[in-house]
């Protein structure tokens, strides 16, 4: 047997809470500290505090990848991806435990890492590139494979500020995916740029892959881990719940997911769990099957009512505000908006509620939760994710002929199967 | 107890690892806690030399792209604080000038002091203004504070270039000791680097402390003898000025400008001190580099 790539030994971290806060104070305030600190230790002593204030954001990680090994790491947010991803590549040590690399490894946490808005296309190229580990000459050799790539070779001489939003994504990616390493490790990087492109960089990693190199992936999307890697491993709050084949590991994560509920007080949301500036927002959202009562679980065919109560600290016109169901693996299956249903694009100061119905329930059995969202052009009100969940139930129902129970997919698309004797035909 | 048993698991991974080691040659990176002053990686360093050069050559471009005076501004700068302090210190507190022109003899000291306090103010913050290198991605964090100084290598070309005509139009020519300027130069580096790393170490930790350094670099220049000669300083006391190492420096390339006598003995200290500064600015930044990620 080869020896592993890569070794994870007992690997811990730990952060003060509000360390970032703490580090972030003024000198003046640890100029005063400073004198009142021997105070301060006595009365810790006294009341023997015992760290309570820091939080394990890895604790007692372990796990081996084997050269060629396509290895995904799944989990909520804060649940320590980051973290490890940030340890491996040497941006901040661990507390306790080791991790030994065997090879030259790179990593990606971020496309185009010291980006200058300045420079040119061409010497952002050689910035980047530098910054990421590549030898001058390495980025000369590469250099025309990387503009092909990027399908920038028109705008080369242009400071990338100049850029639009897609240019600037596809030229970052570029020099990214033209590094060698034998061991990679990527945060989620491809949740950037259009569809096209990113299939083109999945692509582009897949050959990585196959090339016989070692990847560590972070990605919340279920569908690229599954495409790329061959084993995964489940974080939950600092410590590994699961390492196994990727679709094992993916179910285990699927179903942990399915903890939210019919319906939330959202006003109660902590900030982290939403984005947005606030002007308006989504304080409950509701669930409601067919008698009307509210629900977690949808049978099959059923009517579906979803109730959004909206708070806006103001009038606010030429709004779009409308919510999504989203398949567990992170697929958006279909959204809408309230201007499509012809109410006003625009929100009265105060409370206010909106239902939409959907009839009947045509997405395939299993779980899906609710994306949420307000916004205006360049301005996200409040963008909420993952919070309400809800089932479909398998149910035998008129709409096919049959209990669906090998459905497969997210949408119902009636259909009607025929057999017909091959003899016949022939006649 | 927990500890122990850590440390035992660590053991029993550090012997199977060690065989493992043994059996193949690749490069193994060792990534766990270090604790207290930690060495210079010197192999690291040159295996990112390249970057380095990066670091440098993206501030040059930028500082020469963004401004529309672009070079002249390496100029204008050192020539208006001439002629201002020419006027100030020069005509109205007529100030002594060591014999020679007060233009010539105050640009003679401004020409390292523009480029060290330059160096310093920049490395100064450096680490703030590269956070999101910082958090991103792995190099030797060194470079950053460093980068800083080299940009303004570029500056101070210029600024010396003019140094030429104002040489020419005194006719004031530097004297045999002109081999030192390459070595001043770097004496300067060496003290801004030193106060670089130890500067930019802690305004990112204390954010506030960005605006201290704009005041500390006024009030040391008027420690320092830019506007007037060391020779003013009673001679008990010259020694003792020395400690601050721009004052042995500017005192330097005075000498080697207006082909005065140098004072080697001010010189001394202002090394010794630069080097002492540089070594602890090093093992400090060394020290405390661990923590930057986490509080950038």
């Amino acid at each position: 047997m080869s020896e592993p790539a890569i070794v994870v030994e007992n690997l811990s971290k730990k952060y003060k809470i509000g360390l970032r806060a703490r580090a972030n104070r003024t000198f003046r305030e640890a100029v005063t500290d400073a004198i009142k600190a021997p105070f301060r230790r006595l009365r810790a002593l006294r009341e023997k505090s015992n760290g309570e204030d820091t939080i394990w954001a890895l604790k007692d990680v372990s796990f081996a990848v084997q050269p060629g090994e396509v290895v995904g790491i799944i989990g909520r947010n804060g649940a320590g991806k980051s973290t490890l991803l940030k340890i491996l590549s040497r941006i901040t040590e661990p507390t306790i435990g080791r991790a030994l690399i065997r090879g030259r490894v790179r990593s990606l946490l971020e496309v185009g890492t010291g980006f200058h808005p300045e420079l040119t296309g061409r010497e952002n190229i050689y910035l980047n590139g530098a910054i990421l580990g590549m030898k001058k000459t390495e980025i000369d050799s590469k250099f025309d494979e990387i503009i092909a790539f990027a399908e920038v070779e028109k705008f080369l001489d242009t400071p990338v500020k100049r850029y639009s939003s897609g240019m600037y994504v596809r030229l970052a990616f570029a020099v990214a995916a033209h590094l060698e390493p034998e061991i990679l490790i990527v945060d989620e990087v491809l949740a950037v740029g259009d569809a096209s492109f990113q299939k083109k960089c999945l692509g582009k990693m897949g050959e990585t892959a196959r090339g016989g190199r070692t990847v560590i992936f972070v990605s919340h999307n279920m569908p690229s881990i599954q495409q790329m890697c061959s084993r995964a491993i489940l974080l939950n709050e600092g410590k590994i719940v699961a390492a196994d084949s990727t679709d094992r590991v993916v179910a285990a994560y699927l179903a942990g997911a399915a903890t939210t509920a019919s319906a939330a007080d959202l006003s109660l949301l902590p900030p982290a769990r939403r984005r947005g500036t606030g002007v308006a927002q989504f304080v409950r959202i509701e669930l409601f099957g067919a008698d009307g009562r509210m629900a977690q679980e949808i049978r099959f065919g059923e009517p579906l009512v979803v109730r959004l109560h909206i708070w806006a600290k103001k009038a606010i016109d030429r709004v779009v505000f409308g919510f999504s169901f989203v398949a567990a693996n992170g697929t958006e299956v279909m959204g809408t908006t309230a201007h499509d249903g012809g109410m006003p694009n625009s929100l009265e100061a105060g409370m206010q509620i909106f239902t939409c119905e959907v009839r009947p329930m045509i997405l395939c059995p299993g779980h899906y939760y609710i994306r949420a969202a307000i916004f205006r052009q360049g301005e996200m009100f409040d963008y909420i994710d993952e919070m309400i969940g809800f089932d479909v139930l398998n149910a035998a129902f008129d709409l096919a002929s049959a209990p669906a129970n090998h459905l497969v997919g997210h949408i119902y698309i009636p259909f009607r199967w025929q057999h017909e004797q091959a003899s016949q035909r022939a006649r | 107890m927990i500890q122990e048993t850590i440390t035992a698991k660590n053991r029993s991974a550090e012997a199977h690892l060690a065989a493992a080691g043994a059996a193949m040659d690749a490069p193994v990176l060792v990534i766990e806690p270090k604790h207290g002053w930690l060495p210079i990686d010197f192999t690291e360093l040159w295996h990112y030399r390249e970057l380095l050069y990066f670091f440098v050559w993206r501030d040059v471009k930028v500082r020469y792209k963004q401004t529309v005076l672009g070079a002249a501004w390496a100029i204008i700068q050192p020539v208006v604080s001439m002629v201002i302090f020419s006027v100030i210190f020069g005509k109205l507190a007529r100030l002594p000038s060591d014999d020679v022109p007060y233009p010539i003899f105050v640009y003679a000291g401004l020409l390292p002091w523009t480029f060290f306090a330059n160096a310093v103010a920049s490395s100064g913050v450096s680490l703030i203004s590269e956070a999101g290198l910082l958090t991103k991605i792995y190099f030797p964090r060194l470079y950053i504070p460093m980068a800083g100084i080299g940009a303004g290598l570029v500056d101070f070309a210029f600024s010396l270039a003019v140094y030429a005509g104002i040489m020419v139009y005194y006719r004031q020519f530097p004297g045999p000791p002109g081999f030192l300027l390459p070595v001043l130069i770097l004496l300067t580096m060496v003290t801004a680097a030193g106060m670089g790393f130890i500067l930019s170490s802690i305004t990112i930790a204390y954010r506030d402390f960005k605006h201290v350094i704009p005041f500390m670099i006024q009030v040391w220049m008027y420690g320092s003898p830019v506007v007037y000669p060391a020779t003013l300083i009673p001679e008990k006391y010259r020694l003792l000025v020395a400690i601050n190492p721009m004052a042995g420096i500017i005192g330097g390339f005075r000498s080697v400008l207006l082909n005065r006598p140098m004072d080697w003995k001010s010189l001394g200290i202002s090394t010794t001190v630069a080097a002492g500064l540089f070594v602890f600015g090093l093992y400090n930044f060394r020290r405390t580099e661990r923590r930057f990620a986490d509080i950038a």
